[in-house]
């Protein structure tokens, strides 16, 4: 459905995306992970024919969206991260007016606003003015009007930023009850929503393609070691001795905090859950267990370990939480 | 063209639904209805002036109501427009910039060209309908006078055309930034160099002088004015509209590129 050749696009001197290669077929939903600025908003914008690529191939449905944008468009529904709504107009007059501009015949229009406001959930909101809906409805409405003619691809940027938890569930069960007949890919930077809605992910990074694989590969490939992260108010060269020389432990890395204390990243093997253990033994030695907890799976970590070779013990510094990330889990 | 139909239709949907129209309207019919009483009442005294001239000489001295009343009226338009049209276009598209809606219309399959022409007939509409006032003040001169319509004709598909010069570059300018008031100031800064040029160069004899003459949109007006339609000057018009929207779609495409 989409292929992507040696895509590459330059804002200047900045290289947003760097050399992308990646094809989708039909039906499959393609997952994009990467932080912000990663490139993922570019390669959809060129995907989706708003930008023209700096060089490479993208054709999508056969089309090249240099060659033929008019076509590409007519197959694409695009729902940008902010939703590209007019806030004076009532939902029912957006519908409308997008499907008039993406050229669905008058007489099949009623019948189609009618069929994606119930697909998204807006029935109740149609007379509505945008501008007064909550951000979960604009949402929707964003995705009404992605959906407005019947599109073989949807292309989602971040659908579920911004959202409640209970919002994010319903969009996501959403995206997956389109995944039959609409080729999708979405991009996201939580870890579990790629997870759980798409059939392969690829991660992007400085606009390179890192990883590309499912889902369930790229979390084995992480819950290969867990890591633990320990705060413990004693001697630091015994304690690291005391913890790495326990059984299961793959690596630990210490430092001294700011207040004196010790915190240490311990990779344990996989499987293993040594908390027990390793919480009894610094007891045991009489220092202080300040803190015991393991590491979320945010998408930032794994990254962390695909990109960089960097020390566990920075990893644990710059790795922020990704709190719909824990709820998941 | 029924894609640049519906994106008229949106743009004039968006005037209406705001107060902009309203205000914009409301605004040119008090100037311009300030306006048409100061000429009439000049004119009421002349008309009297005459009257006594035609006692103490015998003899009549015509007074044309096009020649003193529409005609100067007309001008003042220009004028008046100068001020207004940085209103009507400054949103066109610094709004869809800022709200996003860009990227709907920009994916959507329609051509640049079609959403500018859109944009523009939307603008072209307010205005008209801001000529459609002093229509209204017009007619009154038929119920109380006599004057001629060939050069009326004449002098509003002038004003019509010298509008659509100021639009198409009013939407030029809408394009460079997402922010409505600094696309409103560099259009009213435009409209008002352009203005006062056509005043230096009026009377310059240098070559330089004429050039800046001959390019002003004002200049070529007089003869609309007069009731004479010049090829010429319909031309120019037509070449100036055309090189707007023309600028206005490689702003865009230049949009595109840069994100």
């Amino acid at each position: 459905m989409i292929e992507v050749q040696g895509l590459t696009k330059k804002f200047g001197r900045t290289v947003a995306v760097d050399n992308l290669h990646f094809s989708v077929k039909k039906g499959e939903i393609l997952g994009f992970l990467g932080p912000n600025g990663a490139g993922k908003t570019t390669t959809m914008r060129v995907i989706t024919g708003y930008m023209p690529p700096t060089s490479g191939n993208v054709s999508v449905a056969g089309f090249n969206v240099m060659q033929d944008p008019l076509e590409v468009k007519k197959r694409v529904g695009y729902l940008p991260e902010t939703p590209p709504l007019y806030t004076d107009m009532r939902v029912d007059e957006m519908l409308e007016f997008a499907g008039r501009i993406k050229g669905v015949e008058k007489s099949d229009l009623q019948q189609r606003m009618e069929e994606v406001a119930e697909k998204t959930a807006i029935t109740d909101v149609r007379k509505k003015i945008v501008g007064h809906l909550s951000k979960g409805y604009r949402q929707r409405v964003g995705l009404a009007v992605a959906l407005i003619n019947s599109p073989d691809i949807l292309v989602l940027d971040e659908p579920t930023a911004g959202l409640d938890p209970k919002q994010i569930i319903e969009t996501r069960k959403l995206i997956l009850s389109l995944a039959g007949e609409h080729t999708i890919i979405l991009s996201t930077h939580i870890l579990p929503e790629a997870a759980n809605t798409c059939h392969r992910v690829m991660i992007i990074n400085n606009g390179r393609l890192v990883a590309e694989d499912t889902p369930e590969n790229l979390t084995a490939r992480l819950q290969g070691f867990d890591t633990l992260r320990l705060v413990v108010d004693g001697p630091q060269a015994e304690i690291q001795e005391k913890v790495s020389s326990m059984d299961g432990i793959r690596e630990v890395a210490a430092s001294v905090t700011h207040d004196g204390k010790v915190e240490l990243s311990v990779q344990m093997s996989h499987g293993k859950d040594l908390r027990r253990e390793i919480a009894r033994a610094v007891v045991e030695s009489g220092w202080g267990l300040m803190e015991l907890r393991p590491l979320g799976m945010s998408l930032e970590d794994i990254f962390l370990q695909l990109t960089t070779k960097e020390s566990l013990e920075h990893e644990m510094e710059e790795a922020p939480e990704s709190p719909v990330g824990s709820l998941e889990q | 063209m029924r894609n640049v139909w519906t994106i008229t239709r949106k743009e004039l949907n968006a005037y209406f639904r705001s107060p902009i129209a309203y205000i914009v309207l409301a605004v040119f019919a008090i100037i311009f209805g300030f306006f048409f009483y100061s000429v009439i009442s000049l004119f009421m005294r002349q008309v009297f002036e005459q009257a006594q001239y035609t006692v103490m000489y015998g003899r009549m001295y015509p007074l044309n109501v096009n020649e003193m009343v529409i005609r100067p009226l007309l001008s003042n338009v220009s004028v008046v427009c100068l001020f207004l049209v940085p209103m009507i276009t400054m949103r066109l598209f610094a709004e869809e910039k800022k709200s996003g809606t860009m990227e709907l219309l920009m994916t959507a399959p329609i051509t640049d060209m079609q959403i500018i022409l859109g944009k523009f007939f939307a603008a072209f509409i307010l205005y008209a309908c801001l000529l459609g006032i002093t229509f209204c003040y017009i007619l009154i001169l038929f119920r109380y006078g006599n004057p001629d319509w060939k050069p009326l004709i004449a002098g509003y598909l002038g004003q019509l055309l010298l509008g659509g010069c100021f639009l198409s570059f009013g939407l030029l300018l809408s394009t460079f930034t997402k922010n409505q008031l600094v696309a409103g100031s560099l259009t009213f800064g435009l409209f008002l160099m352009l203005w006062i040029l056509n005043m230096a160069s009026e009377y310059a004899s240098t070559q330089v002088g004429q050039i800046v003459n001959y390019i002003s949109f004002t200049t070529h007006i007089e003869n609309f004015s007069k009731g004479v339609l010049d090829l010429k000057d319909t031309v120019y018009y037509l070449s100036v509209i055309g090189l707007g929207l023309f600028l206005t779609a490689r702003s865009l495409e230049s949009v595109r590129w840069r994100g």
